[in-house]
């Protein structure tokens, strides 16, 4: 018995000492887990969590997005600068009114298992989204400006009559409702990418997994995707352009905490890191900007506090317009946020219309939100500015959300003498409560998929999409219905502006400040472009001086 | 022994059904579901997938849903994660966390007992005081700060480690070692406290008196009766690092099981949060009643089922 305990308890020091031994042994192997010997260029990047799904016609949330634009390609890509161009379409004809588009696909352009992409495959894509029967489609209002695609989506009208047909293997004819203006932006957004016809009426599940039957038609395919883990990109060969395409692996790991990823930055374990699939630790952003590594791209997006315009007193616009200008925004970007954002004083962001730089009103302006102030109270029948009801602010969860309330309660304090509560909600609350209207001022930030300002203003049509304010106005929504219709550029443009000024002097949307697309990598990476809308693409990429 | 373990899987039966009856009714109660995102689903969209998903079900068939989908242990897709089941979720993750686990354990066992004895036998004096500071130390510092810590100087400064994620068994040295602190000052603890009572005891006086040595006192009387405690705190221990490894899985980069719990929570992925809740009150109540059994095992003067027979 004595000899047994002796034993057991002299193995348990043994199998200690090997365990602490061989830590130490493997560590050598190990510290070359980059890998890059052999494989080519490699990329690797940070993926703030498992993508819900990388079936293109059904995302639901921007990282899928981040990756499917790598693997898949659409009718146009935005380019470099910015603006849609020919990608899987090599001409697009479009006709005098802009209602009908005509796409020539190209003659080189193969899906990764060979087989070419058709104009079919198109169709096929397009109507399985609008397909009644198929619930998993979040973001089909992308494909509504096509004839017929709300109603057949709504069971109104037959799938057939929805205006996209395939003339020919490679001719794609797209009928529209009315003449937007950003269809092609659309057509690069992953809703209307093109997937394999053959392969998705086999197997409906082809999407689930990295494998034989996930098949695309973008620089790269998907060579694994071990969950919650890591997603590995292999450069595509049967991609039309794939002498453009430098990168011949990229591994998205997905890391879901700020910090660890940036450690791992730090560490060498990623060239790159921050948004659009991951984000900066806040102390981070303003080491890296000291140290001139900081970059800062614009971005077609902007933070604001919703105003809840049925609750007291925020039904009256003088109240909404002088808690607007009692804000100082630049002292947010400059003492909080420090990530390089911009005031914002506008709705649409500058990205997409850059005389909103200026905006509609001056920032921090006490003296004209004193005057809004009085005159408020005066409508709303009170004398003092302590007899107002008492209001809150509503945010999720965060750090940078609760500074930047902080702040505007000590702003309303300071310049006009209104107490507000701070709320803080985790995310599926803070969503929930607004979407009932059981709030004040709630907190939200919109990034544009579509540099439009048609597309951004359309959200506040009625109490749906982006806006829980409750605020309609019927001169607004009949400047939107007008700007649809219309084809001429300039014309639209003084109509648009018109519908914002509009929403701007009523001020249901209390903007803050404008996003921006804050990141950094190592020398060696090139080229890796941000789209204004926040998103990655990889094409032109190279690690070449890794 | 049959009638005792009898009664012992009803008890855990009825407790099992209360703990997910309450998991599903506390769930169904929080604000938001599955589908709430910042842009508002189409009204049409959302009403779909509430078809598709039985959200639109009254909440007795749901339940009975749910129930149902238990007892055959096939717990449904989840609604985040297109196409993945919540079996094949915890088939995947549980592995790592339990490994993690596992070394965890072992550290916290070994060092915590091996602190504790030392610190009873070198009562106040200067080991006594090492080991009970290392063991203050432990309990007061929470683990996720230990964990940024070890991953700030052995990773990322000292470059010993790689930072994050699961990879190798090195990739697992730094985050068993931050799980493995709390509970092994607690152990360490807990072993010097019932080292000292049974060192008091007549039958080591004794021992001692006729002249054993202390070696042997210490292997065969001290250590076998003062282990207890920490047998007891086993069981519980194991599910509270199976569980609450979620923090250090985070920091870690590592795709365990604990990792999936929290998202599935923030997320409202109404099935995960039901199948890994089932889940785990079952590894609680079973490793309750092992832990029971051992006792008896380690000391013979306990006799499970004894107490009921009579």
């Amino acid at each position: 018995m004595k000899n047994i305990k002796k034993v057991v308890f002299q193995g348990l020091i043994v199998f200690v000492l090997i365990v602490v031994l061989s830590a130490c042994s493997d560590e050598s192997k190990n510290s070359n887990s980059g890998g890059d010997e052999g494989d080519g260029q490699v990329l690797n990047m940070p993926l703030g969590s498992e993508p819900a799904e990388l079936h293109p016609g059904q995302i639901s949330e921007n990282l899928s997005v981040d990756v499917l634009t790598q693997v898949f390609e659409g009718l146009t890509r935005i380019n470099q600068d910015g603006e849609p161009e020919e990608a899987i379409a090599s001409e697009i004809d479009i006709s005098d009114d802009k209602l009908v588009y005509t796409f020539t696909i190209r003659e080189d352009a193969n899906w990764s298992n060979g087989d070419p992409v058709t104009a079919e495959d198109f169709e096929y894509a397009w109507k399985h989204v609008l397909d009644p029967d198929n619930a998993h489609t979040p973001k089909v209002d992308r494909l509504y400006p096509v004839k017929n695609a709300f109603e057949a989506k709504a069971g109104e009208v037959s799938i057939d009559e929805v205006g996209v047909v395939a003339e020919d293997e490679n001719t794609l004819v797209v009928e529209l409702e009315s003449p937007v203006e950003y269809f092609l932006q659309l057509t690069a957004n992953p809703v209307l990418f093109p997937i394999h016809k053959g392969i998705s009426e086999e197997n409906p599940d082809w999407f689930l997994d990295a494998g034989e039957d996930y098949v695309s038609n973008g620089p790269f395919t998907l060579s694994e995707w071990d969950h919650q883990s890591k997603i590995e990109l292999e450069k595509n060969d049967e991609y039309w352009d794939s002498d453009t395409v430098q990168l011949d692996k990229v591994n998205f790991f997905i890391v879901e905490d700020n910090n660890t990823a940036f450690n791992m930055y730090q560490s060498g374990d990623l060239d790159y890191v921050g948004d659009p699939t991951g984000t900066l630790p806040l102390e981070a952003v303003s080491s890296l900007d000291s140290e001139g590594t900081l970059n800062s791209d614009e971005k077609a997006g902007i933070y604001y506090y919703l105003l809840n315009v049925d609750k007291e007193p925020l039904n009256n616009k003088n109240i909404r317009k002088a808690l607007a200008l009692a804000v100082n925004r630049e002292e947010i970007t400059t003492s909080i946020i420090k990530g390089g954002e911009t005031p914002a004083l506008s709705l649409v962001a500058p990205a997409v219309w850059s005389e909103n730089e200026e905006g509609y009103f001056k920032d921090g302006d006490i003296d004209a939100a004193k005057e809004y102030l009085e005159k408020g109270i005066e409508e709303l029948g009170y004398s003092d500015v302590s007899e107002l009801p008492s209001m809150a602010i509503q945010y999720n969860t965060s750090e940078s959300h609760a500074t930047v309330a902080q702040a505007i309660q000590d702003m309303w304090k300071n310049n006009l003498g209104i107490d507000v509560e701070l709320e803080n909600m985790e995310f599926a609350v803070h969503i929930d409560a607004m979407d009932e209207g059981d709030f004040q001022i709630g907190r939200f930030g919109q990034s544009a998929e579509v540099a439009d300002p048609l597309f951004i203003l359309e959200a506040y049509r009625q109490n749906s999409g982006y806006n829980f304010t409750n605020w309609s106005n019927e001169e607004f929504i009949s400047l939107l219905d007008e700007a649809k219709f219309s084809i001429d550029s300039d014309e639209r443009y003084e109509i648009l502006r018109e519908a914002e000024e509009i929403i701007m002097d009523e001020m249901p949307v209390l903007p803050i400040y404008v996003y921006k697309t804050v990141y950094t990598h190592k020398d060696y990476v090139e080229n890796i472009d941000i789209t204004d809308l926040g998103f990655v693409q990889l094409k032109w990429a190279n690690v070449s001086d890794k | 022994m049959i009638r005792f373990l009898l009664k012992r899987f009803g008890y855990m039966l009825l407790s099992f059904i209360i703990i997910i009856s309450l998991t599903f009714f506390l769930m169904k109660l929080a604000p938001g579901g599955p589908f709430t995102s910042e842009e508002n689903l189409p009204k049409e969209i959302e009403e779909k997938l509430n078809e598709t998903y039985g959200l639109n079900d009254p909440w007795y068939k749901q339940y009975a849903n749910y129930l149902g989908s238990i007892a055959k242990w096939d717990l449904g897709d989840s609604f985040k994660s297109r196409g993945q089941s919540i079996n094949d979720i915890i088939n995947r993750s549980f592995p790592i966390s339990l490994i993690l686990g596992f070394e965890a354990i072992l550290i916290a066992l070994s060092l915590g007992v091996l602190l504790g004895v030392i610190g009873a036998l070198r009562h106040n004096k200067a080991p006594d005081y090492v080991a009970m500071s290392v063991a203050i130390f432990g309990i007061s510092v929470p683990s996720f700060i230990l964990a940024t810590v070890l991953q700030y100087v052995f990773a990322l400064k000292l470059g010993w480690f790689p930072v994050a994620r699961f990879e190798s068994f090195t990739h697992t040295i730094l985050p068993a070692l931050a799980l493995s602190f709390m509970p092994m000052a607690f152990i360490a603890r807990l072993m010097r406290t019932s080292m000292l009572e049974v060192m008091n005891q007549d039958y080591v006086k004794m021992a001692k008196a006729k002249g054993m040595q202390s070696k042997v006192v210490v292997f065969r009387h001290l250590l076998r009766n003062a282990i207890m405690p920490v047998v007891s705190f086993l069981g519980p221990l194991v599910v509270q690092i199976l569980t609450g490894s979620f923090i250090i899985e985070n920091i870690f980069g590592i795709p365990g099981l604990g990792f999936e719990y929290l998202t599935s929570i923030t997320n409202r992925d109404y099935t995960a949060i039901m199948g890994i809740t089932a889940f785990f009150s079952i590894l609680l109540l079973v490793s309750i009643l092992l832990v029971d059994l051992l006792y008896g095992f380690i000391d013979p003067r306990i006799k499970v089922g004894k107490k009921e027979a009579h």
